[in-house]
């Protein structure tokens, strides 16, 4: 009866409408938050507690020093722990460490805090290690060619044979063995953290290579190789090609090739971020999909959630896939890059 | 004619006119991507009804080209996140 109920029903009505408006789902927070750095990694939440490892930040501000402290602390203080505190939303250094200088503007330290991706790149480069250097003890153990291996280390074998043979054989040509070694980890340390990142659980679940800085990095490294050790005939062909002269004197070819040194490793660090960027993206979406269409009744969310689910199992399926093919890619066209930059023919003249 | 103008107006007055733009482009490296790696699957077929013996090395190179025509369309796609989120 709604006149006799109406001094709880209203206070009901307001209650629940006002919590589900205050909590709408953040899909851009809960992205961000898997996507993006932070300070602590956060594992779980169970029931009311937050399960999350603090993370050490160590940064040198110029007015006092080095500091290294728990990221916990700053939570146990308040939000403030030795005049430095995580900059608020809208701020030009969202989520990041920030202290305040005398004219109360914010301020970025030196900050090499070990970060949630941070940690993932030494747990990754750690698996690498392990995996690699234990394949590599089976071989020192026994003489040459004494007996064929099996198992875990006949996998890799085939693996490093693969990409050694079919990759960096017939791409970089005759000069491959001083630049296998470089291959073959990049190859190796950018399919460990592709496919790190599809394991929803710790150690995994942080895209390193959904991080536009590590792969700038990656394609810096190979930047360095291509232009480094390349040939005398390369940086001719590229400066003075031999072309006709109307193309060279109004510098048409040259300033063409000036700007493939750069937009090359450039498109190489673009493919490989945003591959794998959009991937996790997709599937962050799916799921939340599930909690957004929480509240719009229990025959939508259910219709809903079976959809999620099968398009997450596609999603992650695709996921492994791409991370394969990522790394393979990356892999040869460096060393692609790297063979054009080898180059040692003397361009024939054509007797007239 | 004039249902589509309606829906556009209306969906620029909901996320505002630089989102709208992101989505379009967004839509537009879609059909970029969808043609060039369909191009590719089709002369892939072509070739392997041609010399069976060769498929394998015809799927190689084919995926190899799809990945790169893929990360060409990922810079649209990459430009069309930063419009979108900053």
């Amino acid at each position: 009866m709604p006149v006799m109920a109406q001094g709880d029903g209203t206070v009901q009505k307001d209650v629940s409408s006002a919590k589900s408006a205050k909590n709408p789902v953040d899909v851009k927070g809960i992205i961000f938050g898997h996507i993006g750095d932070s300070y602590e990694w956060h594992i779980t939440k169970i029931g009311n507690t937050t399960l999350s490892i603090p993370l050490p930040i160590i940064v040198y501000s110029s007015t006092t020093g080095w500091h290294s402290f728990l990221s916990s602390r700053l939570k146990e203080n308040g939000g403030i722990y030795e005049g430095f505190s995580l900059a608020p939303a809208g701020s030009k250094y969202e989520d990041k460490l920030v202290e305040h200088n005398a004219s109360g503007q914010e301020v970025r330290p030196f900050d090499i805090s070990i970060t949630k991706i941070t940690l993932a790149i030494f747990i990754n480069s750690f698996l690498l290690l392990v995996i690699i250097l234990g394949v590599a003890r089976w071989y020192k153990k026994r003489p040459q060619d004494a007996v064929a291996p099996k198992g875990f280390v006949g996998f890799m074998e085939m693996v490093i044979m693969m990409i050694e043979d079919d990759v960096i054989k017939s791409c970089v040509g005759p000069k491959y063995k001083k630049f296998s070694p470089y291959l073959l980890t990049v190859f190796f340390f950018i399919l460990i953290c592709n496919l790190m990142a599809l394991i929803p659980f710790f150690p995994g679940g942080v895209s390193v290579t959904g991080n536009i800085a590590i792969t700038m990095f990656l394609a810096l490294c190979t930047f360095v190789l291509v232009n480094v050790f390349g040939t005398k005939s390369y940086w001719k062909g590229i400066f003075w090609p031999d072309v006709p002269l109307w193309l060279k004197v109004v510098p048409i070819m040259p300033v063409i090739e000036f700007f493939g040194i750069f937009t090359k490793p450039f498109a190489l660090m673009i493919r490989l971020f945003a591959n794998m960027i959009s991937g996790h993206m997709a599937m962050l979406v799916l799921t939340s999909l599930i909690f957004i269409t929480a509240s719009f009744g229990a025959a939508m969310n259910s219709a809903m959630t079976v959809a999620s689910v099968f398009f997450n199992i596609f999603m992650n399926a695709l996921e492994i896939l791409i991370a394969i093919i990522q790394a393979y890619v990356f892999t040869m066209l460096s060393a692609v890059f790297i063979g054009l930059a080898q180059t040692n023919e003397e361009p024939k003249k054509i007797e007239k | 004619m004039l249902l589509s103008s309606v829906l556009l107006q209306a969906a620029a007055a909901a996320v505002g006119l630089g989102k709208l733009g992101a989505f379009i482009g967004a839509g537009l490296a879609v059909i970029g991507a969808g043609i060039g790696i369909g191009r590719i699957g089709g002369s892939a077929m072509d070739a392997i009804g041609r010399q069976p013996e060769a498929s394998g090395d015809i799927r190689n190179n084919m995926i190899i080209a799809a990945a790169l025509v893929e990360g060409v369309a990922l810079f649209a796609i990459v430009v069309c996140l930063l419009v979108y989120f900053l």
